[in-house]
């Protein structure tokens, strides 16, 4: 055992020990192999590069995201559970740099971003999702990064919700009776193609009923700024993600950090100067956390710039028509793929899960979801899928560069929790049209103002797992303690 | 493997909360600590390299001292040494 030196506290990570060598060697493998992926596709068809583009973008992710414990299941949890504003503090730099990058794209021309209708579906989404979240230990990119780590209870919660969402999506019978009759009404004036059977199906009517007949705008939009600059820094950026960024971590320092700030500092203070100080210490405390909030948010934006870019040169605008120019099948009707063009999870893992059901005999292409919009391709072939995959290879390479890599399997327990909790997160995700990332983080950050209203019901939805969980928790130490008074 | 938390000695008790992931490491690390009184020592085994974050963060928050952070060779086990402040 190697013990290491004394240690007083560190918000920052335990000391550094090296590499070793076995895991180093693993490491080149894993990025060998996502090297030779990439390569080896452009050798094929020199298109691939745009799937190369979301597999090292994914790698990125994965890399930052593991490197810096990025986690908004952790951000929401952990203030409420524990009282530490870490991650909640990591979330928001990455927010505020999103949103500068993702401004600077917009104004150049190259955003792939479209706003999602904002309306109570949101909240409700991200309530269900945040509850989920908080069972499981980790959002969906928590996961999928956990996934890489060994985690098998991870990989559990990514399939639990990956084969949820199909689930939803295709079901009707007695679920329609559920759907209020303006929705079905709306729905049939919808005129949309039999094949996909709309009015049976609850999240056909759901879609096609409510959420398409609600209003999508950005902040730039809806205060009319005709100037691109102006909408984009000001609106977008500016108002819809630096302001709520500065107020929330000012809330979050009031509430979770000062007391012990001014009690480490009381002899120095110096009333706003302090204060300030304090709100500093807050955001550098962990400084893996804040590099990781930085890369992710470079990244996340000029991940737009560089498809939006590969888009304009190989003459596309979804990768629905690489698919069918290179001769594949499963697209959509209208001969497209999910295609978002920036970071974005769930979605493409129901995917994975929709094409392993449709091999199973079953047809899942009945509905809005997967018949009409975002086809079932062969996972080899879902670009998105691509950066899924990278995202996890990516952790592993750097848990295993930190020696924290390991093949955990999942007590009964912890399956449970990653089965139940994932189940939530799938309902959550379909209801919110998307997860932490495609729901929260990419909305937020691109003037989308329904990004606050999931944003503010997976709050919520933490708070209540949170209170089960400390409920639990408690429920088992009393157990453990009854051998002994204490 | 369940959670495990006995006494070990006068006023030290170990937390083996290995297997557990996020959540579960750092809420009962939390209510074990919450049971001590001043001065006695938590003995903390877990294997969830995440939580290990949160733990320290909880513990400069609340003042508790960590005095010894072990981590086998080769493995992702970690055992900590908490002082109840």
């Amino acid at each position: 055992m190697t013990s290491l030196p004394c240690n007083t506290v560190n918000v920052d990570t335990p000391p550094v020990v090296s590499t070793e060598p076995r895991n180093v060697i693993r490491a080149f493998i894993v990025l060998g192999f996502f090297a030779l992926v990439s390569l080896s596709s452009f050798a094929v068809d020199h298109r691939f590069i745009y799937y190369s583009a979301y597999l090292w973008f994914g790698f990125t992710y994965g890399m930052s995201l593991q490197y810096g414990r990025f986690c908004m299941a952790s951000a929401i949890r952990d203030l409420f559970a524990v009282g530490v504003p870490r991650m909640a503090v990591g979330i928001m730099i990455a927010v505020v740099l999103f949103s500068l990058v993702s401004a600077l794209v917009t104004v150049a021309g190259k955003s792939t971003f479209h706003p999602s209708p904002i309306g109570l579906y949101s909240v409700i989404g991200g309530l269900i999702f945040g509850i989920g979240m908080v069972y499981t230990g980790g959002c969906a990119s928590g996961s999928l990064y956990k996934t890489g780590e060994g985690s098998i209870a991870a990989l559990l919660v990514v399939l639990s919700l990956s084969f949820t969402q199909v689930f939803l999506v295709d079901a009707g019978g007695w679920l329609n009776q559920l759907i209020p009759a303006a929705w079905t009404q709306a729905t049939l004036a919808q005129d949309l193609p039999a094949v996909i059977t709309p009015t049976d199906g609850w999240y056909d009517q759901f879609l096609a009923g409510y959420v398409w007949n609600l209003k999508a705008h950005t902040v730039g939009e809806l205060l009319g700024f005709t100037n691109t600059v102006y909408a984009a820094f000001i609106g977008n950026s500016l108002i819809n993600s630096i302001i709520p960024a500065i107020l929330i971590l000012a809330g979050i320092y009031v509430r979770w950090f000062r007391k012990g700030y001014l009690r480490d500092n009381k002899s120095q203070y110096q009333g706003f100067r302090t204060e300030l100080a304090g709100y500093w210490s807050m955001i550098t405390a962990s400084k893996r956390t804040a590099i990781a909030g930085l890369v992710l948010g470079v990244a996340a934006g000029l991940h737009m710039w560089v498809m939006q870019g590969l888009q304009f040169r190989l003459g596309i605008s979804n990768a629905g028509e690489l698919l069918s120019g290179m001769g594949y099948s499963g697209l959509s009707i209208q001969d497209t793929v999910f295609d978002p063009g920036y970071f974005y999870i769930t979605t493409q893992e129901a995917q994975g899960a929709a094409w392993v059901v449709q091999k199973l005999g079953f047809n899942v292409t009945d509905n809005i979801f997967f018949g009409l919009d975002n086809g079932v391709p062969n996972p080899i072939l879902n670009p998105v899928l691509w950066m899924s995959i990278a995202l996890v290879g990516g952790a592993a390479v750097m848990a295993l560069l930190n020696n924290e890599f390991k093949l955990k399997m999942p007590t009964l327990e912890i399956a449970t929790w990653a089965i139940f909790g994932g189940i939530l997160m799938g309902i959550g995700a379909r209801i919110g049209l998307g997860c932490n990332i495609g729901a929260f983080f990419a909305t937020v950050t691109n003037g989308d103002p329904s990004g606050w209203l999931f944003g503010l019901g997976m709050t919520v939805g933490g708070f209540i797992g949170v209170k089960f969980f400390n409920w639990w928790i408690e429920r088992q130490m009393a157990k453990e303690m009854s051998a002994f008074d204490l | 493997m369940a959670v495990k938390f006995e006494k070990t000695g006068d006023g030290t008790y170990v937390l083996d909360v290995q297997g557990y992931v996020c959540p579960h490491p750092q809420l009962y690390t939390k209510k074990g600590m919450e049971k001590l009184k001043q001065g006695e020592i938590l003995d903390l085994i877990f294997d969830n390299p995440s939580s290990g974050e949160s733990i320290m963060a909880m513990c400069q928050a609340e003042g508790n001292e960590i005095i010894e952070q072990k981590k086998e060779a080769g493995k992702t086990t970690m055992r900590w040494r908490i002082r109840k402040s």
